[in-house]
């Protein structure tokens, strides 16, 4: 991409295209990632922690203090023991068969990974598509933009239904509308929001003198786009993408759960929870899985942010 | 300045999409294909007819409140009769009156009360077979709060899922001269028992196949041992005598006009009602059907859910499936006449004649009966079910 271009679209960054950065400092970055490992175990520890220490706490008091009523009962029954927890995941899902709640829930949240990324990918689509034309034509953007914004104030238990009966006769390049579909749809709905909003504001980021010295050189539409406007929004997409992906696990995860999609994992909620009298540490080891679904996809986009930001210096190297 | 068109491919834009969209389909085809049951592999009947397929939409996942269905589908009633069923799942926010109404399925299961009220907001449906001919709603409370009659929840507090669920409760209390919104406490009810069990719930709504049967599966802390049904108090609407209708099995209104859909109708209800009295004889194969389509709950609890339904279903005196007019108007009657904790009715007036018929499913008890079906199950008796813990 051109540096140029680059340097121009932040004036006030002046900073050159950095080099590959030197053995010290690839060290001082591995250290930087174990120490951040670290600290996430430790977090959960400490979280696991916390979580025994109210329970012991509130078992002491009868989960009253001074007369109130502690905000959560701490029962078994109501907050179980970490570890029945983490047994669960080893324990066959149902009497007499050899199926793991642990394999059940990582199938679930494999399969809604899959149906998440389906709808990133369709939404981010969509969001630059919106973008680019929001950018290219005033009057689009006059007329898209508060849709747009308006499109997300739709309640999703609302929409949820609609779509999936949209969906139920449908037949696309041959292919039978399936349920998961209407579920990446929804994943896709929340997924382009920050994508054409932070997409529009990118490409709007060149100054105008960056423009007017593409102009000076005749570039066309198409080569502004790519050669200047692009590589300016990237600042601008990466947090919209990491949106993105976050909304869109959101998004897949609800949608199960409204539509009652099978195989996902906020399916899987939903139906642990209903056994949530009897069976009170299965419905955690659900959440879990969802919970750790939530950060396999915000690592993946943060792997995404080092090879799309590799090139640029990094966000407060300034201080 | 020069401003060229933009000439994004947009046709490779657009087949990039299809092919992640066709990859990602291809790779998850083992769970989406369970998603619908389809009735066996052949698409021919064994006279060589071709099979109409049929959708049905539930109100909920699978389980044994549906299993007369999957009965049908596995044992292949519907197939017998020319039909390929697939059965669509419900889930939290899935109306399957809606779903019909908008052509999204042939046929619909959804209990009377709330079928009424979206027909009165435009849904034109038509209850064709009342599948449960009791209900299914209780009022449980420990033994010790001496609640065995609506009028002794006075001054206690009552818990009530809402959003439609609350009317017999409702009716009930309204019978024994209470004024649900003064003499007892109103609690908006979760759909677990936690509350029941923890006491922030003196009576708590349960279905007698689900959060009953889910109250019986916890340990009981003071034992050590699972409550046992002699811990309970359970109020039966069935006794007070303010049950309403539940699952029925509902029809497009206008596509009844068509002959050929009635005819679809009978043998539709036919098989239906062979499922549910193959489950009335075989609960335990019954069972392991409906935990085959993927069922989550576990064995003891879905034999305990397949044995109340098929209480539910069975005995039925004028033939499964026919609408008793006693029952169905005590039900427009408690519709139209309780106030719920908003001060709202089910619906505010009477539904048309349209609302219901058993012209079909007269039609398909005949040719069960001629068939050889019984479909009375007078004789019926129902199995003793061992809950085990968390319902394993």
């Amino acid at each position: 991409m051109a540096g140029v271009a680059q340097v121009r679209a932040f004036p006030e960054r002046a900073v050159p295209v950095r080099a590959v950065p030197e053995r010290g400092a690839r060290v001082e970055a591995w250290r930087r990632r174990v120490r951040r490992f670290v600290m996430f175990v430790l977090a959960l520890v400490v979280l696991a922690a916390l979580w025994e220490g109210y329970k012991w706490f509130g078992r002491s008091v009868d989960d009253h203090v001074f007369g109130w009523r502690l905000p959560a009962r701490s029962d078994n029954g109501s907050m179980p023991h970490v570890w029945d927890i983490l047994r669960r995941f080893g324990q066959p899902e149902r009497r007499g068969t050899s199926h793991s709640i642990g394999a059940t829930v990582a199938a679930g949240a494999w399969f809604t990974f899959r149906v998440a990324m389906a709808g990133f990918v369709v939404g981010v689509v969509v969001g630059m598509a919106l973008a680019v034309v929001m950018q290219r034509f005033r009057v689009a953007e006059r007329g898209l933009l508060p849709y747009v914004v308006l499109s997300q104030t739709v309640p999703l238990v609302a929409l949820a239904p609609l779509v999936v009966g949209w969906g139920g006769n449908l037949t696309l390049f041959g292919v039978r509308w399936q349920l998961w579909m209407s579920v990446a749809v929804i994943a896709a709905y929340l997924a382009f929001f920050p994508v054409a909003i932070g997409g529009l504001r990118g490409l709007q980021a060149p100054g105008d003198e960056a423009v007017e010295l593409m102009d000076s050189y005749a570039a066309s539409w198409r080569q502004t786009l790519l050669k200047l406007r692009l590589p300016a929004a990237v600042p601008y997409l990466v947090p919209a993408l990491k949106l993105a992906a976050a909304s869109s696990v959101v998004g897949a995860v609800v949608a199960e759960i409204s539509t009652g999609t099978k195989g996902g994992i906020g399916r899987l909620i939903i139906e642990y929870s209903r056994e949530a009298t009897s069976d009170p540490a299965k419905v955690y080891t659900a959440m879990i899985g969802a919970a750790a679904l939530g950060l396999a996809v915000a690592g993946l986009v943060g792997m995404l942010d080092l090879i799309m930001m590799r090139h640029r210096p990094p966000v407060g190297s300034e201080t | 300045m020069r401003r060229s068109t933009p000439k994004i491919p947009l046709l490779g834009v657009v087949a990039v999409v299809a092919l992640l969209v066709a990859g990602a389909c291809s790779s998850s085809k083992t769970a989406t294909t369970a998603t619908t049951v389809a009735g066996g592999g052949a698409s021919t009947t064994a006279a060589g007819g071709a099979l109409k397929t049929v959708k049905l939409q539930l109100q909920w996942f699978t389980q044994a409140q549906f299993s007369g269905y999957f009965a049908a589908v596995d044992q292949g009633f519907f197939k017998k009769h020319g039909l390929n069923v697939q059965i669509l799942e419900g889930g939290v926010d899935i109306v399957p009156q809606t779903v019909l109404a908008q052509g999204g399925a042939d046929f619909a299961i959804a209990w009377v009360p709330k079928a009424l009220a979206s027909r009165e907001q435009g849904a034109n449906i038509t209850d064709v077979a009342q599948i449960f001919q009791r209900s299914g709603t209780l009022q449980v409370s420990f033994k010790n709060k001496n609640i065995t009659a609506p009028a002794d929840l006075k001054g206690k507090k009552v818990g009530n899922w809402g959003f439609g669920n609350e009317f017999e409760l409702f009716a009930g209390m309204g019978k024994a001269g209470l004024n649900p919104g003064k003499d007892v406490s109103l609690v908006q009810q979760q759909f677990d028992m936690k509350a029941l069990l923890s006491g922030d719930i003196d009576a708590a709504q349960a279905m007698i196949y689900n959060e009953y049967a889910q109250v019986l599966e916890a340990n009981n802390p003071a034992t050590g041992k699972l409550y046992q049904p002699s811990d309970f108090n359970a109020i039966n609407w069935n006794d007070v005598g303010t049950a309403m209708l539940q699952d029925a099995i509902w029809a497009s209104t206008d596509k009844l006009k068509d002959a050929a859909f009635q005819d679809t109708t009978v043998k539709f209800i036919e098989a239906s009602i062979e499922g549910w009295a193959y489950c009335r004889d075989n609960p335990a194969k019954c069972r392991d059907i409906v935990v085959a389509k993927g069922s989550k709950l576990g064995n003891s609890h879905q034999l305990w859910q397949t044995n109340e339904i098929n209480k539910l279903v069975w005995p039925s005196p004028k033939g499964a499936g026919y609408i008793d007019s006693a029952d169905w108007d005590r039900t427009v009657q408690i519709a139209m006449g309780t106030k719920n904790a908003d001060g709202k009715t089910v619906i505010t007036k009477a539904p048309d004649a349209a609302a219901y018929t058993n012209d079909y499913v007269t039609k398909a008890l005949n040719e069960l009966k001629g068939a050889g079906v019984d479909v009375n199950g007078t004789a019926f008796s129902p199995i003793t079910v061992t809950l085990e813990p968390g319902g394993n």
